[in-house]
């Protein structure tokens, strides 16, 4: 039994539906939603690399790694605002972030 | 063979964790099942024979990022339970859209086929060379622009949290470095012609 592309499309798949899942589930918890968007830019990730490897082309890990610094810079400035936040507020509650009336 | 048995294991591992973060009711355990998935994904990531990214993957995200999510977990006193209210009323919702959804990615990428001649155009890698240097003779030359676009988000990401999250209390006394710096004798001392006799009052 080979393991091909699709397998490992698949387990992105499936690894990018329980990041969209906890973001539906967690709507409360902004801490949750944030490593939500982590899982999903994983499987991003994975997708990438494994095109990579099975077209044997490098440029897509070469991307895979800009989304890497896309998202770590994502959790650093979320993680920021997040704490921002709560020290103003005393709540991550995301129901009650409206005060901007989006 | 033991690489289909290693395949297997890391994608269950990974798919099971990934399933706790958005399930469990402690955070803190939430960041520690991502940083499981983090491992495992790096694994998926050596079977592709990706090794720089698997161990980058390793480095920067489970040194860096998930202790920052893990200090931030603890650091905010926050009632978790409370957020969990929930849970249960987006439970329906939540798995009806993800189940369409993977139903839907799983058949496009199962019907789904490489056309022969995209792989023919792709140039063949050089055997002897590693994943490592591959990768950095591309990245420090066809694609530098790039990367010194990647430096400069990291920038100012890293100046960003900085200013959002430095504040200085009200009213606590600290140093001041430049008036310290900008002291001299004239500042410093005052002579007094005291006169005999009496004292400065």
């Amino acid at each position: 039994m080979t393991i091909g592309l699709s397998h490992y499309l698949t387990v992105a798949a499936i690894l990018f539906t329980l990041g969209i899942v906890g973001i539906f589930l967690n709507r409360k918890n902004i801490i949750v939603i944030l490593m939500s968007v982590e899982l999903i830019l994983l499987a991003v990730n994975i997708n990438l690399v494994a095109f990579s490897s099975f077209l044997g082309n490098l440029i897509g890990q070469v991307f895979a790694l800009i989304v890497l610094t896309v998202a770590a810079a994502e959790a650093a400035i979320g993680l920021a605002i997040v704490v921002v936040y709560f020290r103003n507020r005393g709540t991550i509650d995301v129901a009650d972030i409206h005060s901007m009336k989006g | 063979m033991i690489s289909a048995l290693f395949f297997y294991l890391f994608a269950a591992v990974l798919i099971g964790s990934a399933f706790m973060v958005i399930t469990v009711r402690n955070p803190v355990h939430a960041v520690l099942f991502l940083i499981l998935a983090f491992f495992n994904a790096a694994g998926l990531f050596v079977l592709l024979s990706a090794e720089f990214l698997a161990m980058i993957l390793v480095v920067v995200y489970v040194g860096a990022v998930m202790v920052l999510f893990l200090f931030v977990v603890m650091m905010l006193d926050v009632d978790f339970a409370e957020l969990k209210a929930g849970f249960l009323r987006y439970l329906p919702v939540g798995v009806a859209v993800g189940a369409i959804m993977a139903l839907e990615l799983i058949f496009v990428v199962t019907a789904w086929i490489t056309a022969p001649e995209t792989i023919a155009t792709v140039p063949a890698q050089a055997e002897d060379v590693t994943n490592t240097l591959a990768l950095g003779r591309i990245l420090y030359t066809d694609y530098v622009y790039l990367f010194e676009a990647a430096s400069l988000i990291l920038l100012v990401a890293m100046i960003g949290a900085i200013v959002l999250t430095l504040h200085h209390k009200e009213g606590v006394r600290r140093q001041k470095p430049a008036d310290q710096v900008a002291r001299d004798p004239k500042k410093a001392i005052e002579v007094v012609k005291v006169q005999s006799g009496r004292g400065l009052s």
